[in-house]
């Protein structure tokens, strides 16, 4: 998986989203060890110092959990990677919604174009 | 005594009549990435050389570790500059030598590896080098040593985009939460991940320094968009800088 990192905004706040999305999609297990701070940073081409923020962030939003002898692991709890994950599908649903309305669909319109999409592929 | 490693007060630099640097005021941490960025004549080598004590300042004080520069600084500070100083009758493996014999914190072993996988041999005469490839044993060198401070002037300029990977991946790797790398360049966007902070430079004066994040924050856009909104030159407007 690549890192992607685009220009408007901070780093470390992308960062802290990516790993999110490899924390609830799997990519890193629950309740396995995370790579080293340095080992993401050098990964991403990123400076170790944000590396650590973002990493920090994960630990506030209790999805990561830092422990002094073991490192960072990911957290063990099913629930807490749930709702991280159902929030994010909330604000995927909310993009395409608002998206379909700036194209004239009514939220009706919107799902059937979901289920003729899914026809198609 | 402060806990700064870099710090400048009223430092001012003139060659003549021509002020390079005017009143600078910096402190720079230990453990941080800084980009020192400007428009070229902007004062950034000077600034480099002030701080190696191969200038003297005009005006003001400039303290690395406390100390200005002189014997103990240099021991401390690993300087690459903007121009190749190598004899081309030298071998690399002559320069290596040359390096651990006057440095106490040079690595031998590191160095090597860094030749091995950039696949220079250690045999070759300097004089059979390209010139992207005498840059990477110079920087090669000069990362090799455990220094506190690193002052990088312009090491990514002349080099492939590969090689700029290489490089910046090497000064990451050998980043440690003891020492500081200062990287004078305009290359930006290659350079900007790995920077913490920024300090613009212009006409002599420290014009901003700042975290790359809180500018992405503040202005919603890159440090490399913003450093080319503010140095922007409109074309057919007698060369004036358009400063905002």
């Amino acid at each position: 998986m690549n890192w992607k990192l685009d220009d408007s905004m901070p780093i470390w706040i992308q960062l802290t989203e990516q790993i999110t999305k490899r924390i609830v999609s799997g990519v890193y297990p629950l309740g396995e060890k995370l790579p080293s701070v340095r080992e993401l940073a050098a990964d991403a081409s990123v400076n170790p110092n944000t590396m650590q923020r973002a990493l920090s962030k994960l630990d506030d939003d209790g999805l990561t959990e830092t422990n002094r002898t073991t490192g960072r692991t990911v957290t063990s709890s099913v629930d807490v990677v749930n709702d991280v994950r159902n929030k994010m599908a909330e604000q995927q649903v909310k993009r395409y919604l608002d998206g379909m309305a700036q194209l004239g669909f009514s939220n009706e319109q919107a799902k059937e174009m979901i289920e003729l999409g899914e026809n198609d592929l | 005594m402060s806990n700064q490693l870099i710090s400048c007060r009223d430092l001012s630099k003139g060659f003549g009549p021509t002020l390079a640097l005017s009143d600078v005021n910096i402190d720079v941490g230990t453990g941080k990435i800084v980009g020192l960025l400007g428009p070229n004549g902007a004062g950034k080598t000077t600034l480099i050389k002030l701080l190696n004590g191969l200038l003297q300042p005009t005006k003001g004080e400039i303290l690395i570790d406390n100390q200005k520069p002189g014997v103990y600084t240099k021991s401390i500070v690993s300087y690459l500059p903007d121009r190749m100083y190598f004899d081309d009758w030298m071998k690399v493996d002559d320069m290596m030598k040359l390096f651990s014999n006057f440095y106490a914190d040079f690595d031998s072993k590191k160095a090597q590896e860094m030749c091995k996988s950039l696949s220079i041999d250690p045999s070759s005469r300097i004089k059979t080098l390209s010139k992207g490839t005498k840059e990477k044993v110079q920087l090669i060198l000069v990362m090799s040593r455990a220094a506190k401070l690193y002052l990088l002037d312009e090491p990514i300029a002349g080099v492939d985009p590969a090689a700029r990977d290489f490089i910046l991946n090497t000064i990451l790797t050998n980043y440690s939460e003891n020492a500081t790398v200062l990287i004078s360049t305009h290359l930006i966007t290659d350079i900007e991940r790995v920077l913490d902070e920024v300090i613009f430079l212009q006409n002599g004066r420290v014009i901003l320094q700042e975290s790359v994040d809180s500018i992405r924050e503040k202005e919603g856009k890159s440090v490399d968009a913003l450093f080319r909104d503010m140095f922007k030159s409109v074309p057919n407007a007698g060369g004036e800088n358009n400063v905002r």
